[in-house]
């Protein structure tokens, strides 16, 4: 028989109930040392009596505090510095308002964009981004979470927003203008990030990077079974805004220097095409064409010869 | 009675001339800003080292610089210890007068070769500076300013043959980072400080120039180290020397 003496057995209940109880008190400890970080009162949030004016809408920030809580705090977080809970979670990561810097604006590059472009975004959403289309709120309640967000920058109060960008009437869609806007493509190098056949597969696309720092990828003209959505809205209107005002806070920059306003149409016509499932005028008139895009003459005489060496590498189809 | 009357207009005379000169005297002390603020920047210790950069991305610049590649220029020692890309600037005790001068000068911000240059330029505030694309291909220049700072980010595309683009920053920042998206190893700074300033040179030597007589505070900053401050006495007709020594990590 190989019986255990009663005094080591009692000495090896001990043993273990005290090595229990000091693990248990470690752990204990542990568990309220990382809540000791997260608990106490938070600093209230200091809601600003900003506005927003949409038509004849006037937007108030301080009818949005509940709707922001339920609704947007999640992953903007209470003082819409990007920190929700949800957050980590997320990529791209929610817009951080406390710098005041937005991607879907009609203004130029630099400046903040008008309330119109924030009520927008809002009931848009933001396609290939965790960011829902919040078409569910009323229009004064939009207004309100504009007025909002203006609550969390000092810029709101210093600054007004940019000049909206004019956007000239919209010419036909020709196969000479698609010729243009494919010239425009490879001359302006949309390529290097948004690829030849714009599938985010230029050659800087690995390497982007927004202003935060976090990897990000060229929008993808050709995903999307039918037709893919812009992040900025699908109008052939809300192309034109994108590269004349460039998306702030991303690698995407402004065209708007470099452009001529009846230009930017046929680089819009253009890239329609990339779009390749899609149904539209543009689509059309390629098909039409059989799919060859001519290249383009130039009928204007140039008063210079633009450098010849700065191809993409196999052309620009 | 008449004579009476000479005196007083004369006294008047003479009272309105002293007062005009006096007025005209201030600005012209001012405008008397000929010292100056000398020295050498030196890194003590190894400096880490700087990566070659691959430009094979960019055909055109991975050419240029075939015979002579690239590095990083966080950190760039001459011969003798000295630091270059060192901004220096007066950060306390410029008068008003000489902090408000903006220099009439437009300085080139150039996209060479897939590099900036210079790799660091100081502006005033509100001074012009214009960007410029030197290469065959396009650039996006970026800057990054601190959020909620008074100047702030833009992003904008400049293929070969644009015009050079003509800009400000409208507020004090030390330093704003540029960066082009496209070519992800450029980097550069844009210092904007009021007043005289000065950047270092290959042997690690500046110069701050038209400074009015009096105490002040100068401040030296680098990309990796930092800043670091010393107060000095500028006397009319004599250089000050202020030499700031980093230590490298």
């Amino acid at each position: 028989m190989n019986r255990m003496k009663p005094m080591h057995f009692v000495g090896a209940i001990l043993f273990t109930a005290i090595l229990g109880l000091v693990l248990a008190a470690g752990c204990i400890a542990r568990v309220y040392a990382q809540e000791a970080a997260n608990v106490g009162p938070k600093p209230p949030v200091v809601i600003k009596p900003m506005e927003s004016h949409i038509g004849n809408i006037t937007g108030h920030a301080a009818a949005a505090a509940s709707d922001f809580r339920r609704y947007c705090a999640g992953c903007h977080g209470d003082y819409g510095d990007s920190n929700g809970e949800n957050a980590v979670w997320l990529d791209p990561k929610p817009r951080d308002f406390t710098i005041a810097t937005f991607k879907c604006r009609s203004t130029p590059t630099g400046t903040l964009p008008t309330d119109e472009d924030l009520f927008n975004t809002i009931g848009r959403g933001l396609t290939n981004s965790n960011m829902p289309i919040w078409n569910t709120f009323t229009k004064q309640q939009r207004a309100d979470l504009v007025a909002y967000v203006k609550i969390f920058s000092p810029r709101w109060e210093k600054e007004k927003a940019g000049e909206p960008i004019k956007i000239p009437a919209e010419p036909a869609v020709t196969m000479e203008s698609i010729s243009h806007g494919e010239a425009l493509f490879t001359k302006l190098e949309c390529w290097k990030c948004h690829g030849l056949h714009g599938e985010g597969d230029g050659p800087s696309a690995s390497t982007l990077t927004d202003s935060k720092d976090n990897p990000i990828r060229p929008y993808n003209f050709a995903a999307g079974k039918n037709d893919s959505r812009f992040k900025c809205g699908n109008t052939n209107q809300d192309i034109y805004k994108i590269f004349m005002t460039g998306v702030d806070g991303t690698p995407m920059p402004s065209f708007a220097d470099v452009i001529q306003p009846n230009d930017a149409w046929d680089l819009v016509h253009f890239l329609r095409t990339l779009q390749v499932s899609r149904h539209g005028k543009e689509n059309e008139v390629l098909s039409a064409a059989h799919g060859v895009i001519p290249p383009y003459v130039d009928k204007t005489p140039a008063p210079a010869a633009a450098p010849t060496d700065n191809k993409p590498p196999g052309g620009g189809n | 009675m008449k004579a009476h009357y000479k005196t007083v207009t004369v006294m008047a005379c003479t009272l309105l001339m002293l007062g005009l000169s006096l007025m005209y005297s201030t600005p012209s002390v001012s405008g008397a800003a000929t010292g100056t603020v000398t020295g050498t920047i030196k890194l003590d210790g190894t400096p880490p080292h700087q990566k070659p950069i691959d430009m094979s991305k960019e055909p055109n610049c991975a050419k240029e610089h075939a015979s002579n590649p690239v590095t990083t220029e966080t950190v760039v020692v001459g011969p003798k210890g000295g630091l270059k890309w060192v901004v220096v600037y007066i950060s306390e005790g410029l008068d008003s007068g000489t902090a408000g001068q903006v220099p009439p000068v437009k300085p080139k911000w150039d996209q060479k070769g897939c590099q900036y240059i210079p790799h660091v330029m100081a502006l005033d505030v509100n001074q012009h500076f214009e960007v410029v694309n030197s290469d065959p291909h396009s650039h996006n220049i970026h800057p990054l300013p601190k959020p909620n700072g008074p100047n702030h980010e833009w992003n904008r595309s400049q293929p070969p043959g644009t015009p050079p683009f003509d800009q400000v920053w409208a507020g004090e920042e030390v330093a704003i980072p540029v960066k082009c998206n496209i070519h992800p190893w450029m980097h550069g700074y844009m210092a904007v400080v009021k007043g005289p300033t000065a950047v270092s040179d290959d042997n690690g030597s500046y110069t701050i120039k038209d400074l009015p007589p009096g105490n002040y505070t100068v401040t030296a900053w680098q990309e990796v180290y930092g800043s670091q401050s010393q107060k000095v006495t500028v006397a009319p007709g004599k250089p000050a020397t202020v030499d700031f020594t980093y230590k490298a990590k």
